[in-house]
């Protein structure tokens, strides 16, 4: 090897080199810029597909009871009366109502609802189970214990109960899924009451728990004996729609 | 010479690979000692973090003590109950702005509410004694084997007026029995609701004396963990963990035990104990 076929080598890894240790940092940098770039558009895409259903102004307005917590740290809820432009069509009109209410009240500490959860789908059944589907963030941005998680899902039921008569259950699916726990208290793998006037399941032989905030159905207090209750129920499977009726 | 250089460079590299293979041999080596002894763990280690503990002092291993108890069943009733520090492990529960972890401070909670039932003489089973996180399935099991028992889960919640407590007890369930008269697993709780409430009312009781604010009777809610629980259950929550100071939740488990020793303690002659675990009551 010559020397001069040597320097022509060494050279040309220098400038190699060189040439790598500038580029480097400017395709690192249009990397990091396409990623953030198809995050962002992702996350348009979704807000898109999650767009809340926009009140119309021509429907008629009608007075509606919106549930959220009574004050900071109680547990109990109290309706808000809004007048809104809602749709009769009984889906339409949840979609309008749990939208509003997601958004809130005024005073935010009054929240029931994480502020980043979405209603990702609603659907009401023909036998008035209704199945709201929301986005992850109920789950995870919702402070974690039976009475927080509790106060949730009663806004909920009981703003459906106030405003969309047609819905008597309701199921509460998280990112399309049904799971187990709201944040790992609440039980959601059955449905809840909403209507209370619905003819209800069959009622425990043992006393009625009173509700939080709920008076129980007078058809609860009457008693069956086991062999008509053990019919009923025979068929059901576990971890199915229906398996449990829990009144919030 | 330029040949020189290259045999020196080749004798270089060929020991290199053979100094990096060696290495490699002794990595694999060194990891495989602790893979082998961890693999031999298992069959002592994972039925003691999965399988519930008995009290200490009490009878040991809870089959031991659950055989040495039925023969006393039949006369004294209510005798075991079993204390479920919700959470654990990867599932810390809720968590304070000031680092308190709920499934930290149940646990120290359980040792306290532990030491109040058995001066009560009641045996007490935990579904962990340590930084597992039993399914909830699991934690029922452990309650449903047992006869005799009442369940209490303890967890402390996000939010609620610091300083109280609340007992919950499970929302209506529908079923009772299937047609051969078994109790449904996944409604297991239904047949004992009305006991859960009387047990949850005098607990909660005794709280309300002890915690001012605190509600006068028992809650119902969907709680998940009460719902596959064949024995009469409640949930204890205690608010919260938003306090600054640890000490101030700390403050409250004695009064949280007593409550429950007490509870249980009243709701004993109550409580007639079905003849075989998890029948009906």
């Amino acid at each position: 090897m010559t020397p001069s076929w040597r320097f022509w080598l060494i050279g040309g890894l220098v400038v190699a080199v060189l040439a790598a240790a500038i580029y480097f940092p400017i395709l690192r940098r249009r990397v990091k810029r396409a990623a953030r770039l198809q995050q962002q558009s992702e996350e348009q895409a979704r807000r898109e597909l999650t767009q809340p259903i926009a009140i119309n102004p021509g429907e008629p307005r009608v007075k509606a009871k919106l549930f959220w917590a009574a004050d900071a740290i109680d547990s109990t809820l109290v309706p808000v009366t809004a007048e809104l432009p809602l749709s009769n069509d009984p889906v339409l009109r949840s979609k309008q109502i749990l939208n509003t209410l997601l958004a809130g009240p005024v005073d935010t500490e009054l929240r029931t609802l994480p502020p980043d959860a979405l209603l990702l789908a609603f659907y009401l059944l023909p036998d008035g189970t209704a199945i709201a589907d929301f986005s992850e963030a109920l789950a995870t941005s919702i402070p974690s214990g039976i009475v927080s998680e509790q106060l949730a899902v009663n806004s909920i039921t009981r703003t459906l109960e106030a405003n969309v008569p047609q819905v008597q259950r309701l199921k509460i699916l998280i990112h399309g899924q049904e799971v187990e726990t709201l944040a790992g208290h609440l039980d959601l793998t059955g449905t809840f009451v909403v209507n209370t006037n619905v003819a209800q399941e069959p009622p425990n032989p043992a006393p009625t728990p009173a509700g939080t905030d709920k008076p129980a159905s007078p058809a609860r207090a009457a008693k069956a004996p086991a062999s008509v209750l053990a019919t009923l129920t025979a068929d059901k499977a576990p971890g199915k729609l229906g398996q449990t009726e829990s009144r919030p | 010479m330029l040949l020189r250089v290259s045999n020196i460079f080749r004798m270089k590299f060929l020991s290199l690979i053979g100094l990096l293979s060696v290495s490699v041999l002794a990595a694999v080596l060194v990891s495989a000692s602790p893979t082998l002894s961890q693999a031999q763990q298992p069959s002592p280690g994972v039925p003691a973090a999965t399988s519930p503990t008995a009290s200490p002092g009490l009878g040991g291993a809870v089959g031991t003590a659950a055989s040495a108890f039925g023969a006393q069943t039949q006369q004294s009733g209510l005798n075991i109950v079993v204390l479920d520090p919700a959470h654990g492990g990867t599932d810390p529960g809720a968590r304070g702005t000031g680092g308190i972890r709920e499934s930290e401070i149940v646990l120290d909670f359980a040792v306290q509410v532990r030491r109040a039932l058995e001066l009560q003489g009641f045996q007490v089973v935990q579904t962990r004694q340590g930084n597992e996180n039993p399914s909830f399935d699991d934690r029922s099991t452990t309650a449903n084997a047992q006869r005799g028992a009442v369940f209490v889960t303890l967890h402390i919640s996000s939010t609620g007026l610091p300083g109280t407590a609340r007992v919950y007890v499970n929302s209506d369930l529908p079923a009772v029995a299937n047609a051969s008269g078994l109790i449904p697993w996944d409604r297991a709780q239904a047949p004992f609701l009305g006991l859960s409430k009387s047990f949850g009312d005098l607990v909660q009781g005794f709280l309300a004396q002890r915690f001012k604010g605190s509600p006068d009777t028992a809650q119902s809610a969907s709680v998940r963990q009460l719902r596959t629980t064949a024995a009469p259950a409640i949930a204890v929550e205690v608010s919260s963990v938003t306090v600054e100071d640890r000490a101030d939740l700390d403050r409250m488990a004695p009064g949280v035990a007593d409550a429950i020793a007490r509870g249980a303690a009243a709701f004993r002659p109550s409580y007639v104990v079905p003849s075989a675990p998890g029948a009906l009551p």
